[in-house]
């Protein structure tokens, strides 16, 4: 295993050269806004949140899908960079109906926390107001497209963690939205296992166990990080 | 097959000819205008006057002057003459060719009369033009490979196969200095390099033709009037890579190019110029044909290669570049249908003739497809460099009845209005690239003075918009946002500050965008706001939040800077 050397914010750091640059920043203990990242599973680089600059490349790259290479120069947190994270969380809060004090998630919400962080205290474009229905046929979980952030770690964790694949993303543009199965009513779903691991990965009031209230869905992650933990080292540790 | 048996169908097909051959285009834009019909009109009168001896009615791909459509042409030729290739487009052009008409067309080959309207293929639409990718259609039958064949058909593949190395090819194609025609232009034989020098067991070649540009039909038409100029470019450049197998990504709107297709693989499977043991070498190509279900995104390259797999057709970030890592993780070779056509023609005539034609840094010629307000729609195709006015008013013959051009939009969706005084601009990658538009894939909308280029904007920002395909925060809220901004501006109900926060929005969905599609959806925007941004500003109402009154502005500097910001970099 080689080692690669860059500068984050000036900060000299050493990383494995498998390692992305959001990989080395973590590990630097710099901090990256980051909503569609989950540890675990792979990255899609949709959410745009964790664009870095790097010294030479006259594109903005992503944190989670860029490759750190030797003597890299990047800045995290440029006044460009902060204004660009604050537009792209305006126009998630300004596309669906994410109204916090009334949401399960209001508290716990990574959206929410990402907006208080970036300074984001008023969204300056209109509402957008769609309809959206909420999905609560399944015995366990609930799934309210309204604060859906279409980040498909959900997608994600159930194809390539509990590989059910009974969640899907449907539609283009503004009408893209999670489905299950083929369209079909989540409590009817012959491949849902009822492992709840979406509802651990949901950043979002989105989808949430039923019967939590507001404030009251809190995520435990354990769960993933423990079988995440066993498939890749082979360790069967939890905390 | 070896080259004995090539040549033998070509002499064949060419001592077959008639005296007078009737070329009736049977593309689709003809096609809309019932040329089937006149082609089978046609087929009777001949019968009818007893002149199967002397007369081939041959249906072949696209005349170009797609306007006047149907079009049919006459060629004849004295028997026992020399056919050359390239002898034909000589005889007279009939415009507007009706079934009905056809009897007395026909008349016209023994000395009688046609009310016909006469075209004239000696017209600067004609005679301006370069063709190569296009030099065969109209002329050849699409639906017959010895007609292909005749007119030099797969002989630089057996040129390639029997008597150069991949590395040959490859540095033929760099030195040819052809550059991608999807858009982007990035020099082709760069990009056959990187592939051929990825050490891998299994690589694809793709074929991108997924046009989905408003008012672009060039790779249509390519498709549709010479189908294996491109399965033959397909297989040089898969030997020159080391792929055995490719895949034509073709929209399923384009279903006669879809049939020509299937039609020209199975003829060339037969006459084993697809399939093992190609012109007796060790090299084995198969090509299979993939119908995209009509998403735009699907012409980004990783958007493709998801969709040929199966899986939706989201992009994904780049690198790793399909080159190194592309359908089912192999590496790929993925050309748009243009530049594939060029790559016969390039190994046929050589390196250095491509290379003389066009400018310093851009070779060879562009095929464009001339809409909107103008005289002569259709398609053309102009050596690279060649000033967007030649193309406007001497091709295209000017906006009709007399009319003023005000802009002309290449590029598509994510390119850009160009202004009337700027129509002195070589047409070129980089003169595009630096008015904020693109060349793109060689759409080329002509606006008259009627027409309001906010609302041109907002057109193609509902393009993008419904086209955007959700993936990504920026290009899936923004392009919402700003149509949404655009359509206030155009209700009179926007301020000056409504203005700022589009221009703020065009540059960050312009800077975050994951892939192509975003990154150029601001384009239309920003082009117009740099030509025409007194149409915006006119449109805007005072802004009562500052009591400001636009048409007695205050002492200070306007809000909004004078000069929109330069796009293109």
């Amino acid at each position: 295993m080689a080692a690669k050397t860059l500068t984050i914010d000036g900060k000299h750091v050493s990383v494995d050269e498998s390692a992305t640059i959001l990989d080395a920043a973590v590990d630097a203990g710099i901090y990256i806004p980051t909503l569609c990242h989950l540890d675990g599973v792979y990255d899609v680089g949709a959410c745009r949140l964790c664009l870095v600059e790097v010294a030479g490349s006259s594109k903005l790259l992503p944190a989670c899908t860029t490759k750190v290479s030797e003597g890299m120069e990047i800045q995290t947190d440029t006044e460009r960079l902060r204004q660009y994270r604050r537009i792209t969380l305006e126009q998630l809060f300004a596309e669906r109906n994410h109204v916090c004090s009334v949401c399960v998630a209001n508290g716990h919400c990574e959206l929410q926390t990402l907006a208080y962080r970036q300074g984001m205290d008023h969204v300056r474009y209109d509402y957008r107001f769609p309809q959206w229905e909420v999905d609560s046929t399944h015995s366990l979980f609930g799934l309210d497209h309204n604060r859906c952030i279409l980040c498909t770690r959900c997608v994600r964790v159930c194809w390539h963690i509990e590989g059910a694949g009974t969640l899907n993303v449907s539609g283009r543009g503004a009408q893209a939205r999670i489905i299950t199965d083929l369209n079909q009513p989540w409590g009817t779903s012959d491949t849902c296992t009822k492992c709840g691991k979406c509802v651990m990965a949901c950043p979002t009031g989105a989808l949430f166990y039923k019967g939590a209230t507001v404030g009251e869905m809190e995520r435990d992650r354990t769960k993933l990080e423990f079988i995440v933990t066993a498939r890749e080292k082979k360790q069967w540790i939890a905390d | 097959m070896d080259i004995e048996d090539l040549v033998e169908i070509a002499e064949k097909e060419r001592a077959s000819r008639k005296k007078h051959v009737i070329r009736c285009c049977l593309a689709a834009g003809c096609m809309a205008s019932d040329s089937k019909g006149v082609k089978e009109a046609l087929d009777k009168a001949v019968q009818e006057a007893g002149l199967q001896d002397q007369v081939e009615v041959r249906g072949v791909g696209c005349m170009k002057l797609c306007c006047q459509g149907p079009l049919v042409q006459v060629d004849t030729h004295e028997s026992g003459a020399t056919v050359q290739v390239g002898d034909d487009n000589q005889g007279p052009l009939y415009l507007k060719v009706t079934p009905e008409s056809a009897p007395s067309l026909i008349a016209t080959l023994t000395g009688g009369q046609t009310s016909l309207q006469r075209g004239n293929p000696k017209a600067p639409f004609f005679t301006e033009q370069a063709p190569i990718v296009l030099a065969n259609s109209g002329i050849v039958d699409p639906e017959r490979i010895e007609s292909y064949i005749a007119a030099e058909g797969y002989q630089a593949l057996h040129d390639v196969l029997r008597e150069m190395t991949p590395k040959e090819v490859v540095d033929t194609m760099i030195a040819s200095g052809l550059r991608g025609r999807g858009g982007a232009g990035y020099p082709t034989g760069l990009k056959w390099a990187t592939v051929a020098k990825t050490p891998s067991q299994q690589k694809y070649i793709i074929c991108n033709g997924d046009e989905g540009d408003p008012g672009a039909f060039m790779d249509r038409s390519v498709l549709e009037s010479d189908p294996h100029c491109v399965l033959e470019g397909m297989a040089i450049a898969a030997y020159a890579v080391g792929a055995n197998q490719g895949f034509i990504y073709v929209r399923a709107e384009y279903p006669l190019a879809i049939s020509r297709l299937q039609t020209a693989i199975k003829q060339a499977k037969k006459l084993g110029l697809l399939g093992s043991g190609i012109f007796e070498s060790p090299f084995t190509f198969n090509i299979d044909l993939r119908i995209g279900a009509g998403a735009f995104v699907c012409g980004e390259e990783t958007a493709l290669m998801a969709s040929v797999e199966g899986l939706r057709g989201s992009p994904r970030p780049r690198p790793p570049f399909p080159a190194e890592s592309g359908l089912w993780s192999w590496p790929t070779l993925i050309n748009n249908v243009e530049t594939f056509a060029n790559v016969a023609p390039i190994m046929r005539k050589g390196a250095e003739w491509f290379a003389s034609i066009g400018t310093e840094k851009c070779k060879g010629t562009k095929v464009f497809a001339l809409a909107g307000k103008i005289t002569n729609t259709g398609l053309i195709e102009v050596p690279m460099g060649t000033p967007l006015r030649k193309i406007v008013e001497v091709l295209g013959g000017g906006a009709p009845d007399g009319g003023r051009i005000k802009a002309v939009q290449t590029g598509g969706p994510s390119g850009g209005c160009i202004a009337a005084e700027e129509l002195d601009t070589p047409v070129d990658y980089d003169s595009l690239a630096k008015l904020g538009s693109i060349m793109g894939s060689g759409g080329m909308i002509v606006m008259d003075e009627a027409t309001q280029m906010v609302d041109v904007a907002r057109f193609f920002m509902e393009f993008c918009m419904d086209e955007s395909c959700g993936k990504c925060v920026p290009c899936r809220t923004g392009t919402v946002q700003m149509h949404s901004l655009l359509k206030k501006i155009l209700a009179r109900e926007a301020t000056a500050r409504d203005l700022q926060k589009l221009e703020e929005l065009c540059d960050m969905v312009r800077h975050t965008s994951l892939c192509g599609l975003g990154q150029t959806a601001p384009n239309p925007i920003l082009s117009t706001l740099r030509f025409f941004r007194n149409e915006y500003t006119a449109l805007l109402k005072d802004d009562v939040h500052n009591g400001r009154n636009k048409n007695h502005p205050a002492p200070e500097p306007a809000p909004a800077p004078a000069a929109g910001p330069a796009t293109g970099s």
